[in-house]
């Protein structure tokens, strides 16, 4: 896969301005979720229950992104919005990243019906628009956060399934692969010690751009009313409820439409920074 | 038999087997899921003999397997069920509101190649200096904003703040439809010769396509660059500079076909988000398309429509993708001229 050593990798990922943009906005966010409890100025406003004597308020000294309708900081609710949404994005990609792993592993080293089977499925997974299948499979379930986050999973890990398979499919190919089979290794250790580490870069650059993809899904559906319900701040659906009340109270649908751009963002250019840097095919 | 003939037949016996695969997946999934589909498309108030009577209508006390059966005796037929929702049968509520989301999607389509591809041109003629960064930051930019984000961001500053474009909807008030042929405003008006509907319906199409097209214009301008740059360090484009033609040339003619090649097939995924993504700017901009109907569905867990407009999707998809293989195979030179070769 990358016949660059990790600190060559690393030099290259230094010098690139555009990585280390998306390494700081990552921080940021990160730090800004992690520490929401200390540093929004209302951690009140997280529920359901606002100030009813400052509503709809313009951005201001006292709030810097303004209030909603029902007299919450705007600032605060999108800062929790930004730990719901890594949370989220967190628990989709723990369980269908190692789930796809596993089976393009399968798929690729073992060949035959196997691969037959699970790459048709794969291939079933990928004809359906990811947004419309989350959609659909929220339109068969309560319409929760448990249940926005399950059907984000169920469509995601055909991606690392596809990913790994074609990284295996070129690996097993190599020298060392033949040579692990030559001493008698078996499929398992074959598959798991000697391949799987060389799809680390792959799968670690995907895991990153996915980060921020799994936000943009989950911040779709309930944009569309299908995720989670309010009072939970959800920056989607802050932006849908504040759609509604443009032009006037431009700031509630604004700047958590930007606070997603800013999170999408960061981990997009981060992912691409160490794309560069692996030289790895995502 | 003519390579491009035998991979198209290949490509179409795939795409009918995931097809098939689709639909397994969608109707398992409709029927797993807890809820009696009878008693939601009845109601709480309806009496347990018209439930059962609906059971026994739908074949719901069938094993799934047989149901599965009913359900593609039915398909083969165009049967999609009938809506719970309008009561009117899935294929004819389908056929009413897919023309206004293609009709979007194809003016998105068309502005993500028109756009996108020259804009990757530009960045790749000049990799690693000043357009290149600006052309590539942009390009990140618009990929990693969700397209009802794009919605909001242009509906303020070019419908509110600066109204130079109409703020939602296919057509002005007081402009009628034009006569329904194909269902797209902008055919229909012009086929019936009335312009002024024609440029009206232009006109209220292009906030929501840009919305919808910004990601892909940044991902085609993004793939673009990356084939290009690669193709650039090719010896071919070395010997056509050694042969002194001029750099536009090269950048025009012989850097840039080669790379359309990778950049066509993931246009094909493209599209396909593209159908996805037009649900949410067809909210923001209160389009009367596929999308309004699919969330209205969902929202009312009206079965046989949901698993119909996933199949449509489906089906769309898989279509676009055999479209894009066809062009592949007909522009690039190994798919076909191997026959050729293989004679030779």
């Amino acid at each position: 896969m990358s016949s660059k050593t990790s600190s060559v990798a690393w030099t290259e990922f230094k010098s690139n301005p555009i990585s280390i943009i998306g390494l700081t906005l990552v921080c940021f966010c990160i730090g800004l979720a992690l520490l929401a409890d200390f540093i929004t100025p209302y951690p009140a406003h997280v529920g359901p229950i606002g100030d009813f004597t400052a509503i709809n308020q313009a951005p201001s000294a006292a709030h810097w992104f303004g209030t909603d309708t029902i007299g919450r900081d705007l600032l605060t609710r999108i800062i929790y919005g930004f730990r719901l949404s890594l949370i989220m994005a967190v628990m989709v990609l723990s369980i269908s990243m190692p789930v796809g792993v596993v089976l393009g592993l399968l798929a690729g080293y073992l060949g035959g019906w196997v691969e037959f089977v699970l790459m048709r499925l794969t291939d079933i997974f990928l004809a359906i628009p990811p947004l419309v299948l989350a959609m659909a499979i929220m339109g068969f379930l309560p319409a929760t956060l448990t249940n926005a986050m399950l059907a984000v999973t169920v469509m995601w890990w055909p991606w690392y399934t596809r990913l790994v398979y074609n990284v295996v499919r070129s690996e097993a190919r190599e020298g060392y692969v033949l040579a692990a089979e030559v001493i008698g290794a078996s499929p398992l250790h074959t598959m798991f010690r000697e391949i799987l580490p060389n799809c680390v870069p792959a799968i670690l650059t995907k895991l990153t751009l996915d980060v921020g993809f799994v936000v943009l899904m989950v911040s779709s559906l309930s944009f569309l009313g299908l995720g989670v319900q309010p009072p939970t701040p959800d920056l989607g659906s802050m932006v849908a409820d504040g759609a509604k009340y443009m032009p006037d109270a431009w700031w509630l649908s604004i700047f958590p439409a930007l606070a997603i751009m800013v999170l999408v963002l960061g981990f997009n250019l981060l992912g691409d920074g160490l794309r560069e840097a692996f030289d790895a095919e995502v | 038999m003519n390579p491009v003939l035998r991979l198209l037949l290949q490509r179409l016996a795939i795409s009918l087997l995931v097809l098939v695969g689709v639909s397994i997946l969608i109707f398992f999934v409709a029927r797993v899921v807890p809820g009696d589909p009878a008693r939601i498309a009845l109601g709480p108030n309806a009496s347990q003999a018209a439930v059962d009577a609906m059971r026994e209508a739908r074949h719901l006390n069938d094993p799934l397997i047989i149901q599965y059966g009913w359900f593609v005796r039915d398909l083969a037929q165009g049967d999609l069920g009938t809506s719970l929702y309008t009561r009117r049968p899935v294929t004819t509520d389908i056929a009413a509101y897919l023309p206004a989301t293609l009709e979007l999607v194809f003016v998105a389509g068309a502005m993500m190649i028109l756009l996108g591809l020259p804009l990757g041109r530009l960045a790749a003629r000049y990799a690693k200096r000043g357009p290149d960064h600006a052309a590539r930051f942009a390009a990140v930019v618009a990929v990693c904003t969700p397209a009802f984000v794009w919605g909001v961001i242009l509906q303020l500053l070019l419908a509110y703040i600066w109204p130079i474009f109409p703020l939602e909807g296919r057509l002005s008030n007081g402009v009628d439809a034009p006569p329904g042929i194909t269902g797209f405003y902008t055919l229909d008006s012009l086929m019936a010769g009335q312009f002024a509907t024609f440029f009206d319906a232009l006109y209220h199409l292009i906030l929501p396509a840009t919305a919808l097209a910004l990601s892909g214009i940044g991902q085609s301008a993004r793939l673009t660059r990356s084939s290009m740059i690669e193709t650039y360090r090719k010896p071919f484009i070395e010997m056509s500079r050694a042969y002194g033609f001029r750099e536009d040339r090269i950048s025009r003619r012989y850097a840039f076909r080669p790379a359309l090649i990778p950049t066509l097939t993931i246009l094909g995924l493209d599209f396909a988000a593209m159908l996805a993504n037009a649900f949410l700017v067809e909210r923001v901009f209160v389009w009367p398309g596929l999308s309004r109907y699919g969330v209205e569905v969902i929202l009312r867990k009206d079965l046989d429509a949901i698993v119909g407009v996933v199949l449509v999707i489906a089906a769309m998809f898989l279509v676009t993708n055999l479209i894009v293989d066809l062009i592949v195979s007909i522009i690039n030179p190994r798919i076909r001229l191997a026959e050729r070769r293989a004679k030779s």
